[in-house]
């Protein structure tokens, strides 16, 4: 498979519902992981690894690569899945998933897969690399762009506050953050001690009362605020992010998703934002996300599972260009 | 007398010179550490991250990854107590070139006090996989171990004080990884140093030998990786170990040292000289030195007084 995904025209709706069954598989297998923020994020991620993104995945190391941190490092399994579908490792080895010696740890940790450009997890900290590769990217005049997603809920840590303030005194155009605007976190605010279906209102919003847009704005970046699932506003923002703006600002897409997003059972309920599945609910994924239909992909749109050693990518072997 | 600070400066140029890689992020605090040399000399790579110290740990590994040689500016306690999460996740368990230079470190540091002195970052840093733990004793070490830490890839913390210390190593030194010094030999007691209090403990070699007191020298400039066999073969056949340093007497040199000796069998009595389980305060260097029991006078006399109750027992 070509690097050049630009040309060729992914399924990404058909990717995006066989990612999403590969994150309940593995997390109902493994007995351990996320669900909600995979699934809230799974359109922006397919729409990046399959659309936007200047990477070769036989290449991992590639240095002028685009740049792409996972900075809510919770959601791991979610960006495995991807991976696997575009052809960075096998879409056998998800099942080894938080398992004792795995390439995919529970956090991704990029010493140990080819592919992540930075470990996370630890929230907040993400943005702040993406910082340190713009600014060398500018130092260099080196082409590549940098794109970091965060939660929303992540998005409360102090350094991403830190590390919001640098880019515009920089004038980091090449840098763009996305947050995934799920309107949930972990727990939050209880607006009750039951747990019904429709709790993912106010109370609960991580930024109840909040103008996330006029604070990005005020720090200096232009702001994009989008449909988190609609590949159209999606791809227009990322082609956006990408041009820069006239003022050479960063890019914030704010983008509205829904956290458990293609799973009835999940969506907007802040349950299932770490949730081994019961074999109940297992069935009910597999009805609504219909494996039979999507494991049909070819090898075309999936890509070939790249098995080589890695090389940890956060040592430096790609030589500045300074 | 060059400020241990201002040959910091002066390197981080000379670096800058003659390694395009070099970059420096400072946290406000150029101008006391000297690192606005660096920011005259290459402002292109003179980075200015503010008062947000975890966010320049964040930017310098974003930059090592693209094979820049980032060296960090602004005061121990502010890396390794604010800024540790950072640290240890995307500079230490990443792997990341990374440079932590803790500038202000130990506690000669012009009276600040509580808040800036930072009496437990060898502790730390010494706990933190994948990190190499640097103190040096005078201005020819760290521009050796400036020369090694710019030759390596690895993740370095650099520990250095604000002033002027005397000379301890010979000119054309040259810094090896884990290695241990033996400053000078004597019989009737070892004393253990590392960063500027070996310095002091060659002032207390020498009133030590007025009284007729025979004391070996040891130096531990990498408090991590150390060649621990190098160092109990150096201090295992004395009866008495002395440890001094400008940090707590928990998890520091005197910590290692009895981790070391106790590990290797019989172990000799080991008195660990720092900051009891207690606070900094404002005050001036000559106070502190004399309060903790780190002035060559107090340690001279500490060691007289032990050495001589043993006599008596």
């Amino acid at each position: 498979m070509t690097t050049d995904v630009h040309t060729e025209q992914p399924d990404l709706p058909r990717l995006a519902q066989q990612a999403r069954w590969e994150v309940i598989k593995t997390v109902t297998n493994s007995k351990a992981g996320h669900i909600g923020g995979p699934l809230s994020m799974m359109d922006l991620l397919i729409s990046l690894y399959f659309k936007e993104l200047n990477i070769r995945p036989q290449e991992p190391h590639w240095p002028d690569r685009d740049r792409f941190i996972l900075s809510k490092g919770h959601a791991a399994i979610g960006l495995y899945a991807v991976l696997a579908l575009r052809g960075f490792l096998p879409l056998d080895e998800l099942p080894t998933f938080d398992k004792g010696d795995s390439r995919l740890q529970g956090h991704p940790d990029a010493t140990r897969l080819p592919g992540l450009d930075a470990s996370t997890g630890s929230l907040g900290q993400g943005l702040s690399v993406g910082v340190g590769m713009a600014l060398g990217a500018q130092l260099g005049e080196r082409e590549f762009h940098t794109w970091v997603l965060l939660g929303d809920g992540e998005i409360q840590e102090g350094m991403v506050w830190e590390a919001v303030q640098a880019p515009s005194r920089y004038k980091l155009a090449n840098l763009t953050a996305i947050v995934d605007r799920n309107d949930l976190q972990q727990f939050g605010l209880p607006s009750s001690y039951e747990t019904t279906r429709t709790d993912r209102g106010d109370r609960r919003d991580p930024w109840f009362g909040v103008d996330l847009a006029a604070v990005f704005q005020a720090f200096g970046w232009r702001v994009v605020e989008i449909d988190g699932h609609d590949y159209d506003q999606i791809a227009h923002a990322y082609r956006l992010a990408r041009a820069g703006d006239v003022a050479s600002r960063p890019t914030v897409i704010i983008a509205h998703t829904v956290k458990g997003r293609g799973l009835s059972l999940a969506e907007g309920v802040h349950t299932w934002h770490s949730i081994v599945p019961s074999a109940d609910d297992f069935e009910r994924a597999r009805q609504e996300l219909d494996p039979q239909e999507i494991e049909l992909l070819d090898e075309h749109d999936r890509g070939q599972p790249n098995r080589r050693q890695h090389r940890n990518p956060l040592t430096p072997q790609n030589g500045a260009s300074a | 007398m060059k400020a241990m600070r201002d040959a910091w400066g002066d390197k981080l140029v000379e670096l800058g010179t003659n390694n395009p890689r070099t970059v420096v992020l400072d946290g406000d605090l150029a101008n006391s550490t000297k690192a606005d040399k660096f920011a005259k000399a290459h402002p292109d790579r003179f980075f200015q991250m503010g008062i947000a110290e975890q966010n320049l740990i964040g930017a310098a590994a974003g930059l090592a990854s693209l094979g820049y040689v980032p060296w960090t500016s602004s005061f121990t306690v502010f890396f390794t107590h604010r800024a540790i999460d950072p640290i240890r996740m995307l500079v230490a368990q990443s792997h990341a070139n990374v440079k932590i230079v803790g500038s202000y470190s130990g506690l000669l540091i012009g009276a600040v006090g509580k808040t800036h002195l930072d009496i437990q970052d060898l502790a730390i840093m010494r706990a933190m996989p994948d990190m190499t733990v640097l103190a040096p004793a005078d201005n020819t070490e760290l521009l050796a171990m400036m020369d090694w830490a710019n030759d390596v890839e690895v993740p370095v913390y650099l520990r250095i004080v604000r002033d002027a210390v005397r000379d301890v190593v010979q000119p054309g030194y040259t810094f090896a990884k884990g290695a241990v010094l033996e400053l000078r030999h004597g019989t009737d007691v070892v004393l253990v140093g590392t960063g500027a209090q070996t310095g002091r403990l060659l002032d207390v070699h020498d009133q030590l030998a007025k009284a007729g007191i025979s004391a070996a020298v040891v130096h531990v400039p990498c408090l991590k990786p150390v060649d621990t066999e190098g160092l109990t073969r150096l201090l295992a056949g004395h009866e008495l170990v002395v440890t001094a340093e400008e940090h707590s007497v928990y998890g520091g040199l005197g910590g290692l040292v009895a981790e070391a000796l106790t590990s290797a069998g019989p172990a000799p009595r080991i008195e660990r000289i720092g900051i009891e389980d207690t606070w900094g305060e404002s005050a001036p260097n000559d106070f502190m030195l004399d309060k903790h029991g780190l002035s060559a006078e107090r340690i001279t006399a500490r060691v007289t007084a032990t050495l001589g109750a043993r006599v008596a027992s």
